[in-house]
């Protein structure tokens, strides 16, 4: 019998997977001191929801449990959803997103493997149209909240919509710099005018940047363990910079400056956790490099053009539908082929 | 990381790279090597075992022809089977003793399948055949390739491709660069490594021989940088051969192979569809040149090899071991194997296999043989889905994607994979070695190919069948129309003579004249049948003048016919009477003759215009029709044979196979036709 070869060295699905949680802790800490206990909330949440909804489905569609439950993809899925949502979502946003991840984007396509687009982004898109108000309502970072709300506070928000005797909503939550950037610029301020806003840090969102700074952390950390390739977060990162170069240097009244939109919204997320999901990305070393590329260049269209404040979901979504085409484009030369 | 960036810059800038003399391929993967214990001790000898086992099939290509017959006594040297067809390669007796059988016995081979194999039980006392060196310095080179047939010697790095086929070249091969492969890139095996430690100074001789017979300017010896003491013992031989050098290269799975190594040591790619000797260089191995020298220098064939016993034995060594020794012998010479030893892996663990069984001979292919046990090599846990992370095609050698490639094969999408160019993966199992899902991605490659392969083929003879039948069809149509056309031309003429001879005498020798007209007719019909042969001869060599031949041809035919109908004017009536009577065949042999001068002369017109290739391509095809065609008439001859012929028509069945030999001549016309149209 010829099953050669005999040997292999390579971490199974569930290392890469662990692998990539443990890079999201740098951003998921920052992310606590930004905004809270609340995020800690979301990821049990989406986590027990992921797992459950994935064995349902497994179970009906007749599969074994136990191995793909411990390849961890589900977890990656549900915590990257409970890190995009905003961190006070109602319960049943977290649950109803993840829901629509695990089991319309990923199970129904044939589950891990098969998935043609990203699932957390799936999830997160579908959320943003049906409920635009929600999604598009963020606290405020802790420190600039008239009155920060204390853990079990927000608890109290999450899971029955209650807020402390007299604080209101509009008290809690306020835009995000993205947002409150388009809505000025749309009544003809300035950016320099704009980004004098209390929630305008040091080069993104006040408190945005890092989490951001933590992302990249753990990206660095992806790249270094050869978990993810350089290809994807650098093309994407230098395509995002570049165009909003272009504009920025065009009109800079009216375009915000580069690295405002690679430490803004999702930008480091998407740089080194969604666009780097490998089964709705291609594979071809040139193919990674025009897919992060076209998702930067779509992701900053989104945000200055676009309808909603971040274009990242959508970007992402629009280059999963063109990475067939990217992979047959982009096949690299054989040994001993012309080109 | 910084050395990265400082190497992605200095390419950037087009400087030169800093040391490396060598060019790196994509991929490959560094498992563990596991070479120490088996280069502990030097290579050790076996005694002669109780028999030797040799099976026909140890190399590629023909299987040999058996010289021997049961109960011959043979000395050690003596051949055994002689190479039949070009490329195959003669067996030896590998010690004195008796032929004591000649049959089936289990082979060291994947699909455990047994073979045809001699046995010779050695009576012990090694008593050699008279050797005859050859002194190849002063023997022309087309002697020495035809004694190299004579040697048994093939590629003994794993190929074992038959090695006089390879330095074919009468000083005409264009081959400049003799590559000597001594990168034993896959883990555990060491034989060549421990060979080059130990008898450098042959290999060098050999490579002196080899670098000789193909005419090669240089010489290049590839080692992997894992073996010093190799390198260093090589360079201090090929010193004494002016051309030849040293190059080490790193240590990186599958350097070994043969385009890999020449894309490391001199930068050049071989095309995917041709060979490395289409533009100027040969591989051998090392252990192939140290065989050559030894059987030039003191006329030895091919009846040992050194291997490496590793694994799960007390004490891992190499050994000279004859070709036919038991497994077991060997076994027991390296103290025997672990009790926890579950199987014997022939080969390293990348691209060996598993043996049937430990009772298997020895053969020329045999480089290690691994003593594996479930910790050495643990089964694989369950495959997960691909999840596209591409690992496969950052370790491909070849640069394909293994990913795509496996989902094609997975879909039984062959097309698909075929324009991935799967014919191009070597199967060296970089792939499955890094894939996270632990996929067994070689396995579904190697099925792929196989289908791909049996429909290819059966898509080729069902091609072959139909055009055929086509032919076949149209042929029978005509001739119909034909043979209708004739017979109301004769009985109009028949009528006619009729009316004017008187019937009185014509009643008594009618019987007479009768056999005499076919006689007659069989005499012009069989003269037609030379003549087409003539012409198949001429059509084979695709001469043109096979055209002015046809012509005459015909007209000669017509001669013929008209002889044999004239020779009795005065009984025509009966003659018409016995050629209606006559067998359609009868009348399509002499038809035959006709058409198939049309057709040559068509064949021939087109013939001149088309290059030579394609009238090879055609002649290849026509012949196969022409063997099929004949074959059927054989068959058609022999179930004739068997029934009593109602017609006193004598259309034997030498006659009916010529018909059908001519049919094929006229189909390979046809053939030639199409061609020219298309």
């Amino acid at each position: 019998m010829n099953r050669s070869p005999y040997v292999s060295d390579a971490p199974s699905v569930s290392v890469i997977m662990f692998k990539v949680l443990l890079a999201l802790i740098p951003g998921i800490v920052a992310y606590l001191w930004v905004f809270g206990g609340g995020i800690i909330v979301s990821i049990v949440l989406a986590t027990v929801t992921a797992l459950v909804a994935e064995a349902t489905l497994l179970k009906i569609r007749q599969r074994p449990i136990k191995p793909y439950l411990c390849d961890l993809s589900a977890i990656v899925t549900a915590w990257l959803l409970a890190l995009a949502l905003p961190p006070l979502a109602p319960w049943w946003l977290v649950v109803v997103a993840t829901l629509f991840a695990i089991i319309v984007a990923k199970q129904l396509y044939g589950g891990l493997g098969y998935n043609p687009f990203n699932p957390a982004m799936v999830g997160y898109a579908a959320m943003l149209i049906s409920f635009p108000i929600i999604m598009t309502k963020w606290p405020a970072p802790l420190t600039l909240a008239q009155n920060p709300l204390s853990f079990t506070e927000q608890l109290g928000f999450i899971f029955s919509n209650i807020l402390p005797a007299g604080v209101t909503v509009d008290a809690v939550t306020s835009a995000t710099p993205l947002d409150y950037l388009k809505t000025q610029l749309m009544l003809n301020h300035e950016i320099s005018g704009i980004s004098k806003a209390p929630i305008f840090g040091m080069f993104g969102a006040k408190g945005g940047e890092w989490i951001s700074a933590g992302y990249l952390l753990g990206g660095l950390y992806l790249v270094q363990q050869r978990i993810i390739s350089w290809h994807l977060p650098t093309a994407f990162l230098a395509a995002l910079a570049l165009i909003s170069l272009v504009f920025y240097g065009a009109d800079n009244t009216h375009y915000a400056n580069p690295v405002f939109h690679l430490m803004s919204g999702a930008s480091m997320l998407c740089a080194f956790f969604i666009i780097t999901d490998p089964v709705s990305g291609p594979t071809t070393p040139r193919g990674k490099l025009y897919f992060a590329a076209g998702v930067g260049v779509l992701t900053y269209l989104i945000r200055v053009y676009g309808g909603y404040p971040d274009g990242v979901a959508f970007a992402v979504l629009i280059m999963n539908m063109c990475v067939p085409m990217i992979d047959a484009a982009t096949q690299p030369r054989v040994f001993g082929h012309e080109k | 990381m910084i050395n990265s960036i400082v190497n992605f810059a200095s390419k950037l800038l087009g400087s030169p790279s800093t040391a490396e003399d060598f060019y790196r391929f994509n991929g490959g993967v560094h498992p563990a090597e596991h070479k120490q214990e088996s280069t502990l001790k030097p290579i050790g000898k076996l005694p002669i075992p109780p028999s030797l086992v040799l099976p026909l099939r140890q190399h590629v290509g023909y299987i040999p022809k058996i010289r021997v017959k049961v109960g011959d006594y043979v000395h050690k040297g003596q051949m055994l089977a002689e190479a039949e067809g070009s490329v195959s390669a003669a067996i030896h007796a590998p010690s004195s003793g008796t032929v004591s059988a000649i049959a089936d016995a289990i082979i060291p081979h994947p699909s455990g399948l047994p073979d045809m194999c001699i046995t010779i039980t050695p009576d012990g006392k090694d008593r050699w055949v008279d050797l005859k060196p050859i002194d190849w310095r002063n023997t022309p080179k087309t002697e020495l390739v035809a004694s190299l047939r004579l040697s048994g010697i093939v590629g003994l790095g794993g190929a074992t491709f038959p090695t006089h086929i390879k330095v074919r070249a009468d000083g005409k091969s264009g081959v400049h660069t003799l590559v000597i492969n001594a990168a034993e890139c896959e883990p555990y095996i060491t034989c060549d490594d421990m060979l080059m430690r130990e008898h450098a100074d042959e290999i060098v001789k050999g490579m002196e021989i080899v670098q000789y017979l193909l005419g090669a300017e240089r010489c290049i010896v590839g080692i992997e940088d894992n073996k010093p003491e190799a390198t260093a013992a090589m360079r201090a031989a090929c010193s004494a051969l002016p051309g030849s050098s040293v190059k080490v290269v790193p240590t990186l799975y599958p350097s070994g192979d043969a385009r890999r190594l020449i894309h490391l040591l001199l930068g050049t790619e071989i095309p995917h569809d041709k060979r490395s000797t289409d533009v100027g260089i040969q591989v051998f191995n090392v252990a192939t040149v140290r065989a050559i020298y030894r059987y030039f220098t003191f006329g030895e064939p091919s009846l040992s090899r050194i291997v490496t016993m590793t694994g799960n034995v007390a004490n891992p060594q190499n050994f000279e071991v004859l070709f036919g020794t038991p497994l077991q012998t060997l076994i027991a010479a390296a103290g025997n194997a672990g009790a926890d030893t579950t199987h014997f892996i022939m080969g390293g663990p990348m691209m060996g296999f598993d043996l049937p069984s430990a009772n298997v001979p020895i053969t020329k292919a045999a480089n290690c043989i691994i003593a594996a046990t479930p910790h050495m090599f643990a089964a694989p846990p369950p495959a997960m889905p691909c999840i596209r992370c591409a690992r496969c095609a950052d370790a491909c050698p070849v640069n394909l994607q293994p990913q795509e490639l496996y989902w094609f094969a997975k879909s039984d999408n062959f097309e698909k994979a075929r324009d991935y160019n799967l014919f191009d993966c070597i199967e060296c199992g970089c792939c499955s070695y890094v894939c996270p899902s632990n996929i067994p991605l070689v396995q579904y490659y190697r099925y792929a190919k196989s289908e791909i392969i049996a429909a290819d083929k059966a898509k080729e003879a069902a091609d072959l069948a139909r055009e055929r039948n086509e032919f076949r069809l149209a042929r029978i149509e005509r001739e119909k129309l034909e043979r209708a056309q004739k017979h109301a031309e004769r009985a109009a003429s028949a009528k006619k003579e009729e009316a004017q001879t008187s019937t009185g005498d014509a009643k008594p020798a009618a019987t007479d004249t009768g056999t005499q007209a076919s006689a007659a007719a069989d005499d012009a019909k069989k003269a037609a049948i030379e003549r087409a042969k003539a012409m198949k001869q001429a059509q084979t060599e695709n001469d043109t003048p096979a055209a002015s031949e046809a012509q005459p041809a015909k007209s000669e035919k017509a001669l013929a016919a008209k002889t044999a109908a004239d020779n009795d004017p005065d009984k025509q009536a009966k003659i018409a009477a016995a050629i209606a009577r006559a067998k359609a065949q009868k009348l399509a042999a002499a038809q035959s003759a006709a058409d198939n001068a049309v057709a040559a002369q068509a064949a021939g017109d087109s013939a001149a215009e088309q290059t030579k290739t394609e009238q090879s391509k055609q002649d290849k095809q026509a012949l196969i029709a022409a063997a099929i065609e004949r074959a059927k008439a054989q068959k058609l001859a022999a179930a004739q044979a068997g029934v009593t012929p109602k017609n006193t028509d004598n259309v034997s069945a030498s006659v009916k196979a010529e018909i059908e030999k001519i049919d094929a001549i006229r189909e390979k016309a046809h053939i030639a036709d199409n061609t020219d149209k298309t």
